[in-house]
């Protein structure tokens, strides 16, 4: 059975302290294209290989950080479908019209027990530079700087980890893949899947509500993966590690930050889910191999920083 | 070419050179000194947040939530946005030098 509820991640608005910085860093470092910039100054991006009008939106503000993350779900009865199951959850939803957002239908927004705004929607434009659909070549021109193929997937540290995974497991339907699970039975890492990436949102447990530890884009390959870390070095990029591959997910991967100090991934691989895969579990002295599988360690900036 | 200025640590003594264009956190880092704590070194997690006490400055972007706009004029800053302009004096924050600084910075609640 195909999947059809909730998708996929959809796009994810982020808070930059200095735009001109920030598009340099996501559209000619990462290689993302500006699809429009709105009358409020926003930027609207998307990688190469999406067929959706944007997934990556830029916001300048006094402090970085998420706005909110978003899932697109099959179409609009689903939504209409999910509206309900998350009202009868108890979550209050504010719907908001189509035309709130360029090229997007009616939106659902809620806040997640870990203090994140989450937005469900089932229509948006498809943008000209997408993938090619008749005797589609493999793009319409060669991709640039790290050639990231799709916005991937939020990392995002908040306190009621617990909370939010009910959410999203009983209303929404989504899977827990693989966790990071304390001697006493507390979960503080955990993985979830809504189709058949090993995630597709993945939350650990902090003191403070509503914070980014990273936002991911995917690559082709671990040669690729070569490659970004080539064009870090050259331009001087802040790296946080890599490259090196995860435990948790198998993915290859560089952690690195944009110049508004926001965590952002590349990253390659990463093994296939079957909702019938049993939760794949990690346990706190084996953390280190879990999130570094090469350093067997984590760094101190792992738990410590975000925005 | 100016000669890169000295940047004294007052909580241990360290000493270490940074030019006018680099970022102090950056021009430690680079000469593998470990004074300062090293987050994100693009003015966004607060982690190098530190006290200016003598010297001439110029600041890059940094997040209003760890340095309110009236506290840089304090001398609170983010190492990895201090581009020093003379010889400098700093300290690194104290937990209380964070918490008069925490705000919730307005701004991030109107992103929708």
């Amino acid at each position: 059975m195909a999947i059809s509820g909730v998708l996929r991640p959809g796009y994810v608005q982020v808070r930059v302290l200095d735009m001109k910085a920030a598009l340099e860093h996501y559209r000619d470092r990462i290689g993302l294209d500006v699809v429009m910039t709105g009358d409020d100054g926003r930027v609207y991006l998307k990688a190469y290989d999406e067929f959706d009008h944007h997934s990556l939106i830029l916001r300048e503000a006094d402090e970085p950080g998420m706005d909110f993350m978003s899932f697109k779900v099959m179409n609009e009865g689903m939504l209409d479908e999910l509206h309900e199951k998350l009202l009868d959850g108890g979550v209050a939803v504010e719907e908001i019209s189509a035309g709130g957002m360029p090229s997007v239908g009616r939106r659902l927004s809620f806040i997640a027990p870990t203090g994140h705004r989450f937005e469900l929607f089932a229509s948006i434009g498809l943008h000209p530079t997408g993938p090619m659909v008749n005797n589609p070549e493999l793009w319409h021109a060669e991709p640039r700087g790290m050639r990231a193929l799709r916005f991937d997937h939020c990392l995002l540290y908040g306190d009621d980890i617990d909370g939010a995974k009910a959410l999203f497991m009983d209303l929404l339907g989504f899977a827990v893949t693989e966790q990071v699970v304390t001697p006493d039975g507390t979960v503080i890492a955990t993985f979830l899947s809504c189709g058949m990436k090993a995630h597709d949102l993945a939350l650990v447990r902090h003191d403070s509500k509503g914070k980014l530890h990273h936002v991911s884009f995917y690559l082709e390959s671990w040669h690729d993966v070569g490659h970004a870390a080539d064009i870090m070095s050259r331009y001087n990029m802040s790296v946080d590690i890599g490259p090196t591959r995860h435990g948790i997910t198998r993915g290859q991967t560089i952690y690195f930050f944009d110049p508004s100090g926001n965590r952002n991934e590349v990253f390659a691989g990463g093994y296939t889910f079957y909702p019938d895969h049993p939760v794949r579990t990690w346990s706190t002295d084996e953390v280190g191999k879990a999130i570094f599988y090469y350093e067997r360690a984590l760094n101190d900036r792992f738990m410590t920083v975000v925005t | 070419m100016v000669e890169p200025h000295t940047i004294e640590m007052e909580d241990c003594g360290t000493q270490f050179r940074c030019p006018e264009g680099e970022g102090v956190l950056q021009a430690m880092e680079r000469q593998g000194r470990r004074a300062i704590p090293v987050g994100c070194r693009n003015g966004g997690c607060g982690l190098c947040l530190v006290k200016i006490t003598e010297g001439q400055f110029r600041a890059g972007p940094m997040s209003r939530r760890h340095v309110p706009a009236e506290h840089s004029e304090q001398g609170f800053a983010l190492a990895c946005r201090v581009y020093p302009q003379s010889d400098l004096r700093l300290r690194l924050a104290t937990v209380s030098d964070r918490q008069s600084l925490q705000t919730e910075c307005p701004s991030g609640q109107k992103g929708r």
